[in-house]
């Protein structure tokens, strides 16, 4: 991380982020989790991709909606503490704010044309962001040809695609895989 | 006291939703609908809609929407709270208990097999929005333009190396002209 930045303005920042990320979650949580990656990884360079995706993990594997699960875990490895409320406070604003307008004339809301039409492409550019920030992680992997990676995968993915089971339960029966797996080497030595 | 009662209310809905998203959905509803009678089935209706069309959680907004109807702003936000409560404490527990432990050998080689798991279930959940978006009602149903914007995304992604929030709204401004020009507006 950089340390020429105080830890005021690292906060600052790290709200208008969250904030900013927050207002275009359309489409769910893990599209909070790949703008998060675009902009706290490649764009701050303030966390790597490795440990983006095990603060991916740790927030799929605790209960809660995984935008502020993420939040708070990439908060927390930025500033402690304050850099996890701060996070937090940033993702929940947007939605709180949206929903409390919204709720107040909703009829008129759902039924603009205008408002429709430019969801629908929004959900469009959604699934790119998404498909683009997947190439950028799964290609690496894929030309480590490191078999237990692909197969972990593949097999995630058929089990959370196909058979919907749920994010929690794949991420401990994988961390149960990696630990017999690191036990095993460990006897072998 | 209505604030108290919602705020224990989304606790357990904080607390028992696990793998986010949808997942949480028949706990809200139950939470919500059946157990407190806050809102009808049509009007859990309507907030599905909502948050379909908004940004945010499902969690986070049925909190907000719940919380306003029934006691204003303060109500969304003891509904809030006790929604990100559970989370707050259980997810920096994990996040301290990773700090430390996190060069030890055996955490190493937990993460190293989560880390694909958690990719393929991002390149999933993207799946899922793509085929939603193109295929709305199953495989009859294609959309044209929405196969098409998808793709100008990708280029403006991929070639022009453009920043997600401005693709996306690139996106909707080209839906808004497409519904315009084949006169659905």
């Amino acid at each position: 991380m950089e340390k020429d930045i105080s830890k005021k303005e690292l906060l600052v920042k790290l709200f208008i982020s969250s904030f900013y990320l927050s207002a275009f979650t359309f489409g769910g949580g893990y599209v909070i989790i790949t703008l998060m990656k675009k902009k706290f990884a490649d764009e701050y360079h303030w966390i790597d991709e490795k440990e983006m995706l095990n603060l991916t993990a740790i927030a799929q594997s605790a209960p809660g909606p995984i935008a502020v699960n993420g939040a708070i875990a990439v908060g927390y490895k930025l500033a402690g503490l304050p850099g996890m409320i701060t996070a937090v406070l940033g993702t929940i604003l947007p939605p709180f704010i949206i929903i409390s307008i919204v709720s107040l004339f909703y009829e008129a809301f759902s039924k603009n044309p205008y408002i429709a039409s430019a969801l629908e492409g929004m959900l469009a550019g959604v699934g790119a962001v998404i498909s683009s920030v997947v190439y950028d992680m799964a290609a690496p992997m894929v030309k480590s040809k490191n078999i237990l990676s692909i197969s972990v995968m593949a097999a995630a993915f058929i089990l959370s695609y196909f058979f919907k089971v749920n994010a929690a339960f794949i991420v401990i029966a994988c961390g149960i895989l990696g630990a017999v797996k690191t036990w095993i080497a460990g006897c072998r030595k | 006291m209505i604030y108290l009662r919602l705020f224990i209310s989304f606790i357990q809905i904080g607390l028992f939703s696990f793998g986010g998203g949808y997942a949480a959905l028949p706990l809200i509803q139950n939470q919500v609908v059946d157990v407190n009678g806050w809102l009808t089935v049509r009007e859990f209706g309507d907030l599905l809609t909502i948050s379909q069309m908004t940004p945010g959680p499902i969690a986070i907004n049925a909190a907000t929407f719940v919380g306003m109807k029934l006691a204003g702003a303060a109500g969304a936000a003891a509904a809030t709270l006790g929604c990100i409560l559970p989370s707050c404490i259980i997810v920096t527990l994990l996040a301290v208990i990773y700090f430390k432990y996190q060069s030890m050998g055996m955490m190493q080689g937990i993460l190293g097999a989560l880390r694909p798991a958690v990719v393929a279930m991002i390149a999933s959940a993207g799946i899922s929005v793509i085929a939603d978006a193109v295929f709305p009602e199953g495989l009859i149903s294609f959309r044209l333009d929405i196969a098409v914007i998808f793709i100008v995304a990708i280029i403006l992604l991929r070639v022009r190396k453009m920043g997600p929030v401005a693709v996306m709204l690139i996106c909707g401004a080209m839906e808004i002209a497409w519904s315009a020009v084949s006169g659905i507006i």
